[in-house]
């Protein structure tokens, strides 16, 4: 994984709420079996329009985006994670995330910051009239910041240590192999089982 | 002071704990299928790993798969080439595979249940967000993303955060002709897709308690549509039932053992949720949903709400987005919606129960001029047994296609999808914009609403159905 300490970009302002995993990328995508090549599936529906804000010319070359509440809604879809980041996008800011799609994002190096709506409204506001207005998401200092805003985010400190170092999860676990050892072999008889012992 | 059935089972499978630290947990039962696993099996080539627990791994093919001509090569090349990467994966490694065709072969959450599988007071995990369908047994059980997917292959276990605990207590009796689905489209509706976001939710409760193993599957697949990433239900007496002589249910002894342990996992009287949310099952009729997602929903006496009724911003601008894309007008009835296409299958309610209560309906009746109706069993045991029932043979003399299991329509990831503009009535568990196929536009149901609605063309439930009968033979 790609390690996460502090980045600063333009940003896209998405005044939606509830943008699930089928509009940041669609399903007929999901039959590819590699990480990558999938910019061009996202928001693939919304971007058929050309006044779609990822479509306008001031708004290329952004990495930040912000989102209305309860982002990333929907399926577990890992795809939806890694069609942001072949876009560009290195940071996700919004009130709310559905719950996998955080857990996926944070495995992959995309940083998902929950600020308070007001704060967002208020990085609305600004990137909307500015499209030039630089936003930086630190991660060290678990703060925001752009022109007239500063805010604080939280993030559990184990996530936070892991995207700092860029730290692969498995390798961490496989630490603890003698912890998995000892616990499958307290498991009792009645578990079930796939294959015959 | 107590623990409640989450937190019983959350312990039970605690590998390590340790300050600062997510809990390592022990999965009991991975599933596989082909959208989400590729780039796992990729990662754990290129670390020179194996699956850890081969035994305590399954895959299936369901996404990807057609539901007709299932004997011949697969159309699409993208689809054929992902199914083949699963093969080409499952027999590398050596992960037990039922491949299309299979008489084992099912959409995967239909698939676990049936063979015995998912059992009370497990961990299941599946790179699929409706993998809360097993909590209907008393299984903690979760989506996860692909790098999750990889995690379970090469270590059998994941680090995670404990969530919150939230009872959705449902006292009373559901009406005749609510069922399951209506019920759980009216806690969406209730606690709106964010509701659940961080909590593992357990629906209990009187309503609850009297519900079979399929309606509490129902239930508990859409726990994800209102945030949650786990539904749970405790297990009791219509469990074991369901689960006893299946072909991976423990026998004998070990089946004795099961049951004691199982009898344990009921929250405990003095134990305290995070949350709580009441529900009365007598004021329930049935639900479906008007817009696009699956928390915009209403009975269906109702009509298409005002968006300017709603006084949060956010919501009402989502209702207006919502209604623009599904072609629907403020303040007109639900039943005057007609729709193109019925859908009746997928994870939520492919299940055979769901079969037999879309046939019961559809017997002597037949599916209105215009209307297709797709009827795609959840898997192929489903299918042969509702052929035994001949139940196949009541969708198709009513007019309705009779398919192959699979996933089919639930999502647009195989031949069978709507085409821009079209209207469907779907059992499945997402209405989101372009879901079933681009443009197509969806309306979350019940298999009797279903049922009802191919009937008369325009959503409806069963009380609609006031016509006489043809007879059966005539």
């Amino acid at each position: 994984m790609e390690a996460f300490t502090t980045h600063t970009g333009r940003a896209v302002p998405l005044r939606r709420s509830n943008v699930d995993t089928d509009q940041i990328i669609p399903a007929h995508w999901l039959k590819k079996v590699t990480r990558d090549g999938f910019e061009d599936g996202l928001f693939e529906a919304w971007r058929k329009d050309e006044t779609f804000i990822l479509n306008r010319p001031e708004r290329h070359g952004a990495t930040v985006l912000v989102a209305g509440p309860d982002f990333g809604t929907g399926s577990s879809r890992e795809h939806a994670v890694w069609a942001l980041q072949n876009y560009g996008f290195k940071t996700v800011i919004s009130s709310r995330f559905a719950d996998i799609f955080r857990g996926n994002s944070l495995k992959n190096g995309l940083l998902t910051v929950v600020l308070d709506q007001k704060v967002v409204d208020a990085l609305w506001e600004l990137t909307e009239a500015d499209p030039t207005a630089e936003i930086t998401v630190d991660l060290q200092a678990r703060e925001v910041r752009a022109e007239g805003i500063t805010a604080s985010f939280e993030l559990d400190e184990n996530s936070r240590w892991r995207l700092l170092n860029g730290l692969d999860d498995i390798s961490i676990t496989l630490q603890n192999e003698a912890d998995i050892a000892a616990y499958e072999a307290k498991r009792p008889a009645h578990k079930p089982r796939t294959l015959q012992a | 002071m107590g623990r409640t059935l989450a937190e019983k089972v959350w312990d039970d499978h605690v590998v390590r704990r340790a300050e600062g630290e997510p809990d390592l947990l022990f999965i009991d039962l991975h599933l596989l299928h082909e959208v989400t696993s590729p780039q796992a099996f990729d990662g754990l080539r290129q670390n020179g790993r194996p699956v850890r627990r081969l035994d305590l791994t399954i895959a299936t093919e369901d996404h990807n798969t057609p539901t007709l001509d299932i004997d011949k090569p697969i159309a699409d090349p993208v689809s054929r080439a992902q199914l083949e990467t699963l093969r080409k994966n499952c027999a590398e490694f050596g992960v037990r595979l039922h491949p299309l065709g299979d008489v084992e072969q099912g959409v995967v959450h239909v698939v676990g249940p049936q063979l015995g599988l998912t059992q009370p007071g497990t961990t299941v995990v599946c790179g699929d967000s409706h993998t809360s369908t097993h909590g209907a047994f008393g299984a903690l059980a979760f989506g996860i993303g692909t790098s999750q997917v990889e995690h379970v292959l090469a270590t059998q276990t994941l680090p995670l955060a404990r969530p919150k605990t939230m009872a959705i207590t449902v006292e009373g009796e559901l009406p005749e002709g609510v069922t399951a689905k209506d019920l759980i489209l009216a806690i969406i509706a209730k606690i709106g897709t964010g509701g659940g976001q961080g909590y593992i939710l357990e629906y209990r409760g009187s309503a609850i308690e009297k519900l079979s193993m399929e309606a509490r599957m129902t239930i508990c697949n859409m726990s994800i549509e209102a945030g949650a990433r786990a539904g749970m239900i405790a297990p009791d007496e219509t469990t074991f039932d369901y689960l006893k002589g299946r072909p991976h249910a423990p026998e004998g002894e070990d089946w004795d053992a099961a049951v004691a342990y199982w009898r344990t996992l009921r929250t405990d009287a003095d134990a305290e949720f995070d949350a709580e949310v009441v529900i009365k099952a007598d004021e329930l009729s049935p639900f479906v949903t008007w817009g696009t997602n699956p928390g915009q929903g209403a009975p269906l006496s109702a009509s298409v709400p005002d968006p300017a009724s709603y006084e949060d911003a956010s919501e009402r601008l989502a209702a207006e987005k919502a209604l623009e894309y599904m072609g629907l007008a403020a303040g007109q009835p639900l039943r005057s919606i007609n729709v193109d296409t019925v859908f009746v299958g997928s994870c939520t309610n492919g299940r055979i129960e769901d079969l037999r209560a879309a046939a019961e309906l559809l017997k002597g009746r037949k599916v209105a001029d215009g209307v297709r109706m797709l009827v795609v069993p959840g898997s192929a045991r489903v299918g042969l047994q509702a052929v035994s029932e001949g139940l196949d043979v009541v969708f198709k003399e009513a007019g309705a296609e009779w398919r192959h299991a699979g996933c089919s329509m639930c999502l647009g990831m195989n031949p069978d999808q709507l085409a821009p503009g079209e209207r469907s009535a779907s059992t499945s568990n997402r209405n989101f914009e372009g879901r079933q196929g681009k443009g197509g536009r969806t309306h979350l149901v019940s298999p009797q609403v279903a049922a009802a609605t191919a009937v008369l063309g325009h959503l409806a439930s069963p009380a609609d159905l006031t016509d006489v009968r043809t007879p059966a033979g005539v």
